[in-house]
């Protein structure tokens, strides 16, 4: 028998598989297709201090490999997550981590600290890098002065486990990672959409509404590999990876690369299932190697 | 009949979501880009509603990523087969398109919330070129209400009208060409059934490109007559955890793959003639 568990901070994930903000709504809408319980935990769509329309359609363009969108954080504020969604997610009894957006220092708080009094949410995961709202979201996470701002304002606030949610838009995102980290974060996750933009060239017009948007999919994955290596080789917090994760395959390689969890977001959307498979598949490839605890493989890469 | 409505409008929701492996059967070519795959499934079919849709995963397409919303077109329990109907827009489609006979298809299904079905009543179908999809399946489930139907089906020309033929089972069928080919001349909102100053029917449901359903929602709104129509978003996840679809409605943005894809045209912001601006119905 492998142990699949693996520690977070405080933390105890029952598997190194969660799912990322922002594909997996709030977890109700994948119980027909798999025992959202069986996961290591869910990270719930992000929440802002005040309701939030999102941008106009369209919000979502196909891209090779992937895809871009411009939801741009649509959400009902925090009050409505504390006394409608929150109720819901009482039924999960795995790990429930919110992640938490604003426009503002100040809304950061207000939500951090909602989310602090609310017991069967274990984390949150503060997201500075949403790259689709005009102010706030990966403004906050471009900057190493910024990043700290934020991440100390919500340190102060919140007691339990912080994790911070990296963009990869910025020049070193290893600088970014060890001043949230020096700010107080408990582990940090990476990496966010990259700023990408498609155009339909036979309308000569830009495909989303918001010209630019955010790519993720299996065509980010290098790029997020090679980030998830340069920063958990440069910090002493868990990282945990994220970043087209579509396979066990994938999953794997991000955790010898140093994380110590993963996250599947848009391969959610194409699967389902996506996540029970790779947690079958981790286990296969353990029992495969004879390694019995899936610790063993963070950042076990032989260079 | 109120509570009837919103009885099975609130059944959707409830429905399990499956994903299901269908084997092909059968790929008929209707026309230079519209295809009918008949598919057969090994495990019993859930119960589907006429207006809920499928998102078939493209398998062999290598700039397909995505899944792909289709209308179900028609389903049969007893044989465990369903059909779908294909235009071919891009990649995608047109992989699915060259599907062969024992192929296998990726599906989940039934998604979003179906059609509210009258009872008894005389009822009109207008369906603008692949948007005839669903409404197979409505006017088969309609006429098992006891409701009287009439079909009307437009396309730029007379290879554009689908199938009309094979709706003659349920419904009296009317058809407007653009170039006159086949039918009245003209768009479906010229034509004769729509032409009268009180129209007889108790819903119109409506299924095709964006300004024709406005156009006909307009001509129901005029007579005070319910308008359902069936939108068609750009979709991820299908099953309302992107937010990708969205349609601005009077309560906000709304997704077309979980509160949609059928709407009261009246539900949805700008759709009312009396709010949209440089909209003419004589067009």
């Amino acid at each position: 028998m492998v142990n699949l568990g693996v520690k977070l901070h405080k933390l105890n994930l029952r598997n190194p598989v969660m799912t990322a903000s922002g594909t997996f709504g709030y977890g109700e809408e994948f119980d027909d297709f798999i025992d959202v319980n069986a996961l290591g935990g869910i990270i719930v769509k992000a929440t802002t201090s005040k309701h939030r329309e999102g941008n106009a359609y369209p919000r979502m363009a196909e891209t090779p490999m992937g895809m871009l969108n411009a939801v741009g954080l649509q959400n009902k504020g925090v009050d409505y997550f504390v006394d409608k969604i929150y109720p819901k997610l009482l039924k999960y009894s795995n790990c429930i981590v919110a992640n938490v957006s604003d426009s503002t220092v100040e809304g950061y708080v207000e939500v951090a600290e909602k989310m602090n009094r609310l017991d069967h949410i274990a984390a949150i995961e503060l997201n500075i890098s949403c790259p689709n709202v005009k102010e706030g979201g990966m403004a906050f996470g471009t900057s190493c002065p910024s990043a700290i701002a934020v991440t100390r304002a919500v340190r102060e606030v919140y007691d339990k486990t912080l994790i911070v949610k990296l963009s990869p838009n910025v020049t070193s995102i290893t600088e970014i990672a060890l001043a949230v980290e020096e700010a107080g974060a408990d582990a940090v996750s990476l990496i966010n959409t990259l700023l990408g933009m498609a155009i339909d060239a036979e309308k000569r017009k830009p495909v989303l509404s918001t010209i630019t948007g955010g790519l993720s999919g299996p065509a980010i994955k290098p790029v997020a590999l090679r980030m998830v290596w340069q920063v958990a080789r440069a910090v002493k917090i868990p990282v945990i990876g994220i970043g087209g994760i579509t396979t066990t395959a994938d999953a794997i390689e991000f955790m010898l690369a140093g994380a110590s969890a993963i996250q599947v977001g848009t391969a959610n959307f194409v699967d389902p299932q996506a996540t029970v498979k790779i947690i079958a598949g981790i286990e296969d490839y353990l029992v495969r190697h004879r390694i019995n605890d899936v610790g063993q493989l963070i950042g076990a890469l032989n260079t | 009949m109120r509570t009837f409505f919103l009885l099975l409008i609130s059944i959707p929701g409830l429905m399990k979501k499956h994903i299901i492996d269908f084997k092909i059967l059968t790929n008929t070519a209707l026309n230079h880009n519209h295809n009918l795959l008949e598919m057969e499934s090994a495990v019993p079919l859930p119960e589907m509603l006429p207006g809920q849709f499928a998102e078939v995963r493209v398998d062999g397409s290598e700039t397909t990523y995505l899944r792909r919303p289709f209308s179900i077109h028609r389903v049969d329990y007893s044989s465990n087969t369903m059909h779908l109907l294909i235009k071919s827009v891009g990649k995608g489609t047109e992989t699915l398109a060259g599907l062969k006979p024992g192929d296998k298809l990726n599906v989940m299904l039934p998604l979003g919330n179906g059609f509210p079905l009258e009872e008894n009543k005389k009822v009109l179908l207008v369906g603008g070129g692949c948007g005839i999809a669903p409404l197979w399946f409505l006017a088969k489930e309609l006429k098992l209400k006891n409701c009287s139907t009439d079909l009307l089906i437009g396309g730029r020309s007379a290879r554009d009208i689908l199938m009309a033929d094979d709706y003659r089972q349920f419904a009296t069928v009317h058809i407007a060409t653009e170039d006159g080919s086949l039918g009245e001349t003209g768009m479906v909102t010229g034509h004769s059934v729509l032409k009268s100053e009180s129209l007889p029917y108790r819903s119109i449901y409506c299924c095709g490109p964006d300004g024709m359903m406005r156009a006909v929602s307009h001509i129901a709104e005029k007579q005070g007559i319910p308008c359902l129509v069936s939108l068609e978003n750009t979709m991820a996840c299908g099953i309302g955890a992107c937010l990708c679809c969205v349609v601005d409605t009077n309560q906000g943005h709304r997704c077309v793959c979980t509160d949609g894809p059928v709407f009261n045209s009246l539900e949805l912001k700008g759709w009312s003639a009396e709010t949209e601006v440089g909209c003419s119905l004589d067009k």
